[in-house]
């Protein structure tokens, strides 16, 4: 897929298709090295780094078809195989885009109760292949960066946060930037060592650090006491539900929230949502009965269809099926689709009147 | 005799069935419950050996073929591994994935949706003709195109005419030719003869079996022999010989899952307001196993466990020589038969009756056991010579809808039809 520029390559693979059909040539040479196929987009566990006692990074050497022009802040989707089921989830790039080191790192906090997220922390061995989704996101480090920056970082969101200070760093364009983070505690702090050598390298980095186990949580109220000048910066925060709600509200009240920019790591269910109607799903011929704020994804699960699923939260396309028929509503904004078949994504979307799905 | 009633076939109550299907239902879950790393281990290792298998195939034909020393030993051993693999993908691999038996892995590389099997059949006809016509209509006269596949008699309830006289030539052929047969089962040529069918739906399924077919025959019969320069006699030789292994092997171990003696048909009376349970009852009378070791098993796609596989068709292959033994607990239990034997004891009876229904009943007798182990038989009337009755193939249309556990189809202008 991201060998257009290659074009005798890919007549190569087709040729070999001859040989190989109804399989592909990467069915094959995927045997001699898994990452030897762009049939889907796999990745090889190279290293595991704990960071913190419940983080880790992983460092992921991508397969075929991979592109490494993600931009800092993105995110990347992880199919990892537990128990013979690929379960999927999406965590910030930390490394900064570069292409000739042939990898890219992600950091991941176990989170209590969460299966996938422990398992990549502490269960993953450098060798496992993994799936990968390519980057997405608009929360983004702008090209030239803003001159006057102030980052709000919760927990483990210092993991966008961490790729575009990185870049900066590396590009030496450091412009005026402060950076509040707020953790539990000094060891639950995902990459401190490394913010305060970047504080000290750059005169344009300030560092706070809170410590809320100790120190409570950060007041907006207080926040010009941290920096003076929050009101001229273009703010980005990540971190916790609540915090950033929080945030947005605070920024709302000071009519600023054109130069705030938020980062959710929970899928935001905001929009109105469908008028319910009978899903069809027209292989199996089942249907069923849906109300308008369950997602078709859940509703197929209840009709015992095995609908297909990665993030459950609208960004990695695992879920997408075609809409035969009818209308959804994507939750998060209320867009409409009802084109006849459309792909659609299941995770996000619920039915306005009866609608057909192609599974 | 056809039975219209497996309640009463069966001398069960409905209560008692309820009960079997509430039994059968458990067996289910529990396995679903179960299915794990060791499962999606195995499918994974399958198909890594058979692909090794493909390789060292074609690479063994294409190398050994050229000095005149290695050449026999080369095709000798050429010929094994290409069979192997292709009756390993079609059977165990293929079959089984496009039922969805590994749907539960989330993997999208080995996945109902979008496998395609190394043989002539699309696919998607393939989902069609077998997941649903055969697996939800087993053995309904009328209904199951696979009684015969129209091209034999397989039933004394099939009406008879002289053409059935050549039906051992036509088994032969069959069996020779079985991946190009299978290819043109979902056509069904009957209703194209009777002008039933839907010519755009015709021309669409021509199209895909034009595409697929070209595709193999360029592989196996073109491109290989001719990468082979100056010995593509011999390794085109080679590739139909390993065609024709594969053909006679699925057409066996085919042929015993439902023309053993033992496997009973059914009347399209029983399909009206079957029930769940029922339809199970149906999947048991209906099928027939065959015995043998493990690997025997691998290489018919576990299909010797055809009554477990007609159960549970989406239940991963790897797990029905454990499910088998529960079922036959539970058929002693409610004191069903459970057909099964040595394979070709299977594939004798099968056999014996292509040949002696290319006669008319008139001169022949019945070989189907008609008698449960129960002291009092139901009345049996007695056999018509041959029926009068001509049961004709039923289109989509004039079916039931389909059954989820039977593996998923997909096809423009299937909604139309539904």
């Amino acid at each position: 897929m991201a060998n257009s520029g290659t074009i005798p390559w890919e007549r190569v693979r087709r040729a070999g298709a001859k040989l190989t059909t109804p399989l592909h040539p990467d069915d094959y040479l995927r045997l001699l090295n898994p990452l030897w196929s762009s049939r889907e987009l796999r990745g090889r566990i190279e290293r595991v780094i704990p960071e913190t006692d419940d983080a880790a990074t992983l460092v992921i050497r991508p397969g075929w078809g991979w592109r490494y022009d993600h931009r800092p802040g993105q995110y990347v989707g992880i199919g990892v195989q537990v128990e013979g089921r690929f379960q999927w989830r999406s965590y910030s790039v930390s490394s900064p885009p570069k292409r000739d080191r042939g990898t890219i790192a992600i950091t991941v906090r176990a989170m209590p109760e969460g299966l996938l997220s422990g398992h990549l922390v502490k269960g993953l061995e450098p060798g496992t292949i993994v799936r990968l989704a390519l980057p997405e996101g608009d929360f983004v480090l702008p090209d030239p960066p803003p001159q006057r920056m102030l980052f709000l970082v919760g927990g483990s969101g210092i993991t966008p946060v961490i790729a575009m200070l990185r870049t900066l760093d590396r590009r030496g364009t450091m412009p005026d930037v402060v950076l509040h983070y707020s953790s539990p505690s000094k060891g639950r702090m995902i990459f401190r060592d490394e913010l305060a050598r970047l504080a000290e390298k750059h005169h344009g980095l300030t560092f706070h650090e809170l410590h809320t186990d100790a120190d409570g949580m950060l007041d907006l109220a207080d926040l010009g006491e941290i920096c003076r000048d929050w009101r001229e910066r273009e703010t980005y925060a990540c971190g916790p539900g609540p915090m950033l709600d929080a945030v947005a509200e605070h920024f709302e009240a000071n009519d600023l929230e054109d130069h705030l920019h938020l980062e959710r790591f929970s899928l935001q269910l905001g929009g109105e949502g469908g008028e319910g109607g009978t899903i069809t799903f027209r292989n199996s011929g089942k249907t069923i009965d849906s109300d308008g704020a369950t997602t078709v994804l859940e509703a197929g699960e209840q009709a015992g269809i095995g609908m297909p699923f990665g993030c459950r939260m609208g960004i990695c396309h695992t879920c997408t099926l075609t809409l035969v028929d009818g209308t959804v509503r994507d939750l998060r904004n209320g867009d409409e689709y009802d084109n006849p078949n459309e792909p659609v994504q299941t995770c996000v979307t619920a039915a306005v009147g009866d609608c057909t799905l192609d599974i | 005799m056809a039975i219209s009633d497996v309640k009463e076939y069966a001398h069960l109550t409905e209560e008692e069935v309820d009960q079997l299907g509430r039994e059968l239902d458990a067996i289910r879950a529990e396995i679903e419950e179960s299915r794990g790393a060791d499962d999606a281990a195995y499918i994974n290792r399958l198909i890594k050996i058979q692909r090794g298998l493909a390789a060292a195939g074609r690479v063994t034909l294409m190398a050994g073929t050229q000095s005149s020393k290695t050449r026999k030993p080369a095709v000798a051993l050429g010929v094994a591994l290409l069979a192997l693999h292709k009756i390993l993908e079609n059977m165990e691999i293929g079959h089984n994935v496009m039922h969805g038996q590994w749907d539960w892995m989330n993997d999208p590389e080995i996945h109902s949706s979008n496998w395609e099997w190394d043989t002539a059949q699309p696919a998607e006809q393939w989902k069609h003709s077998h997941n649903y016509v055969h697996h939800q209509f087993t053995n309904v006269l009328g209904y199951d195109n696979d009684i015969g596949y129209g091209i034999l008699r397989m039933a004394r309830e099939q009406k008879w005419s002289p053409y059935n006289l050549g039906q051992p030539v036509y088994n032969s052929l069959l069996a020779l030719l079985f991946e190009w047969g299978v290819s043109l089962h979902d056509l069904d040529i009957e209703r194209i003869r009777k002008g039933e069918k839907d010519p755009k739906e015709m021309k669409r399924q021509l199209k895909q079996i034009f595409r697929k077919g070209r595709n193999q025959i360029l592989k196996d019969y073109v491109v290989y022999p001719a990468l082979a320069g100056r010995q593509w006699k011999t390794v085109l030789g080679a590739n139909v010989t390993s065609n024709i292994i594969r053909n006679l092997w699925s057409y066996v171990i085919i042929f015993c899952g439902h023309f053993p003696d033992g496997a009973m048909h059914f009347t399209e009376e029983e399909i009206e307001d079957e029930s769940r349970s029922e339809w199970y009852l149906r999947q048991i009378l209906g099928a027939a196993n065959f015995q043998g070791g493990p690997l025997l098993h691998i290489m018919s796609g576990n299909l010797g466990f055809q009554i477990e596989h007609h159960l549970y068709p989406d239940l991963p292959s790897n797990r029905y020589a454990e499910i088998s033994v529960r079922i036959r607990e539970l058929c002693e239990k409610y004191d069903l038969p459970y057909t099964t034997g040595p394979l070709h004891r299977q594939y004798g009876q099968a056999l014996r009756t292509i040949i002696k229904l290319s006669l008319p009943n008139s001169l022949t007798s019945s070989d189907q056991p008609f008698e449960t182990a129960r002291p009092s038989p139901p009345q049996e009337p007695p056999e018509p010579p041959t029926p009068a009755r001509d049961r004709k193939r039923r289109a989509d249309s004039e079916r039931p809808h389909r059954r989820r556990e039977l593996g998923g189809w997909s096809r423009a202008g299937a909604a139309a039809r539904a």
